[in-house]
């Protein structure tokens, strides 16, 4: 059985499990005079998926980079785990839209990366990465490069090198943006399988709309320029189920067209 | 290279030139001319003699120590250059234009304050190979892909171990470019250096044989410098072939 889809404005919205990120007043205004962001404030629910959706322009990878301490915001303040932070943290995983991995490197030492910086012995972490590489089902392609792997492969890499790290929170950043519809597809419900197994926290963004109610627990909208939250959204959907069951159902494609129709009015 | 439909070795151009030069050689056309055979045959006899060796050991080792100072320095530079957009304002200029003045005539200077020794030559090979290593070193800085500094950064690299695991990696195929062509700039900062100071390794073999009409021994000696010069950017060409898959990828 499909639940109903449970859609309400921030105050009446069912409790969920306790913000394992913050976000207070966040504003970016980048050296130009562009305004990215203003003042944004979100809570993150431990274990939970939640995707930042609008349209380009919108600030949406601005704010992932922002919690990831990769850009400064201009104003307002991250917390993570309660405490308060202004830079990247062994906490936070990112995997990145263009896969960011070292094509002087094998897939190994690329998934092995985050743990060599940190200083680990070299036969320890590359048992670990060779489970991780096991997990995003790249075993035996451990000792090519990147530039020998299709696109789907190297995301999987990126996704591999993020959970080398054993971070809480993984952080992806348009993960799906690169490689084409079939791959996409087959990767979102591998995610999915993958993080019932791992119980991370995860922070998505996509401007794809099917995308973001497929995977997520919360969706966040957001308005473009300067980018504030404009909805929050919870797709209350049963995922146990059939996948291309859950892709036909009316409660999946009825949040998708209420989406539809809030972002609609952006494009103008 | 192909004739006719038959693939043709590069080495068979050579051989054709060789064969011209030997041709006009014989015919006895220009006195400045020996046949090749001559000067192969004039190459052979100077290679055991310690006169040659120990100009070639003293060459060499001005090269040597020259070409070390200018990639770390060149390298040094173009990544400060790629890196801090002030220095990159600063220094851009006055690069671009020692890559381009004419140096040759920076050597009597340096004679006069250095000395007619090592000190000269060794400066000298510096000079002409450093700004294109620090050109081709800022390309190569400036093209490395911002999400790969990001990952870097993501996952905890300091400052330093973002230089020394990722930037120099990803900048490596345009470095290596600028390593190659300050080699062929170094080799011809020694000779022009020792010719002009005329009393030291090459460059007084030079004096020596061109001021006696010994045209079979300066023709082997300019055969032997290209030789060298050609196998070295070849060598540095090899390394860089080997890192060229990943020059499109990054």
């Amino acid at each position: 059985m499909l639940n109903a889809v449970k859609t309400a404005s921030e105050g009446e919205m069912p409790e969920m499990s306790q913000p394992i990120v913050e976000v207070r007043g966040i504003g970016k205004r980048y050296p130009g005079g562009v305004e990215a962001l203003r003042d944004v404030s979100l809570d993150f629910p431990a274990g939970k998926l939640t995707t930042l959706l609008g349209p380009s322009g919108c600030g949406k990878t601005t704010l992932l980079k922002i919690i990831a301490g990769l850009i400064e915001p201009s104003s307002g303040e991250i917390y993570v785990k309660g405490k308060r932070t202004d830079g990247p943290g062994p906490e936070r995983a990112f995997v990145f839209q263009d896969f960011a991995l070292m094509p002087w490197a094998t897939v190994l030492r690329n998934v092995a990366f985050g743990l060599e910086l940190r200083g680990m012995p070299k036969r320890q972490r590359e048992e670990i990465a060779r489970r991780c590489i096991a997990e995003v089902n790249l075993a035996g392609f451990e000792n090519r490069y990147p530039h020998e792997l299709s696109g789907g492969m190297r995301q999987r890499v990126g996704l591999a090198r993020a959970l080398a790290v054993d971070a809480d929170i993984l952080m992806m950043d348009e993960p799906f943006a690169s490689v084409d519809e079939q791959t996409r597809r087959k990767f979102q419900e591998d995610l999915l399988k993958l993080l019932e197994v791992e119980k991370k926290t995860v922070i998505f963004v996509t401007h794809s709309i099917e995308e973001a109610v497929y995977v997520s627990d919360q969706i966040v909208l957001l308005s473009p320029r300067p980018g504030t939250v404009s909805r929050i959204v919870r797709p209350a959907l049963h995922r146990g189920g059939d996948v291309e069951e859950l892709r036909r159902d009316k409660a999946y494609l009825d949040c998708v067209d209420e989406i539809w129709q809030v972002l609609k009015q952006y494009l103008a | 290279m192909t004739i006719l439909g038959h693939r043709i070795p590069m080495m068979f151009s050579l051989l054709v030139w060789f064969a011209l030069w030997e041709a006009i050689g014989r015919l006895d056309l220009v006195v400045l001319i020996p046949p090749f055979t001559d000067v192969i045959a004039a190459g052979v006899t100077m290679l055991p003699s310690k006169r040659f060796q120990d100009a070639i050991a003293i060459s060499f080792s001005a090269f040597a120590i020259g070409m070390a100072f200018s990639v770390t320095t060149g390298v040094v530079l173009g990544v400060l250059m790629g890196r801090v957009k002030a220095i990159g304002e600063l220094m851009g200029m006055w690069v671009n234009i020692f890559e381009s003045s004419p140096l040759t005539a920076v050597i009597p200077v340096l004679m006069a304050v250095l000395g007619f020794g090592q000190a000269t030559i060794i400066t000298a090979v510096f000079l002409f190979s450093v700004w294109v290593i620090a050109l081709d070193t800022q390309v190569g800085v400036k093209h490395v892909n911002p999400s790969l500094l990001e990952m870097g950064r993501s996952f905890g690299a300091g400052r330093f171990a973002l230089y020394s695991k990722i930037l120099i990696f990803a900048a490596l195929p345009e470095i290596l470019a600028g390593i190659r062509l300050g080699v062929i700039r170094g080799v011809k900062g020694v000779v022009i250096g020792q010719l002009l100071v005329a009393i030291i390794g090459v460059g007084e073999l030079f004096e020596l044989y061109s001021r006696n009409f010994l045209m079979e021994e300066f023709w082997a000696l300019i055969v032997m410098l290209f030789a060298f010069a050609f196998a070295v950017s070849e060598a540095v060409g090899y390394v860089e072939r080997r890192v060229a898959y990943y020059a499109s990828t990054r």
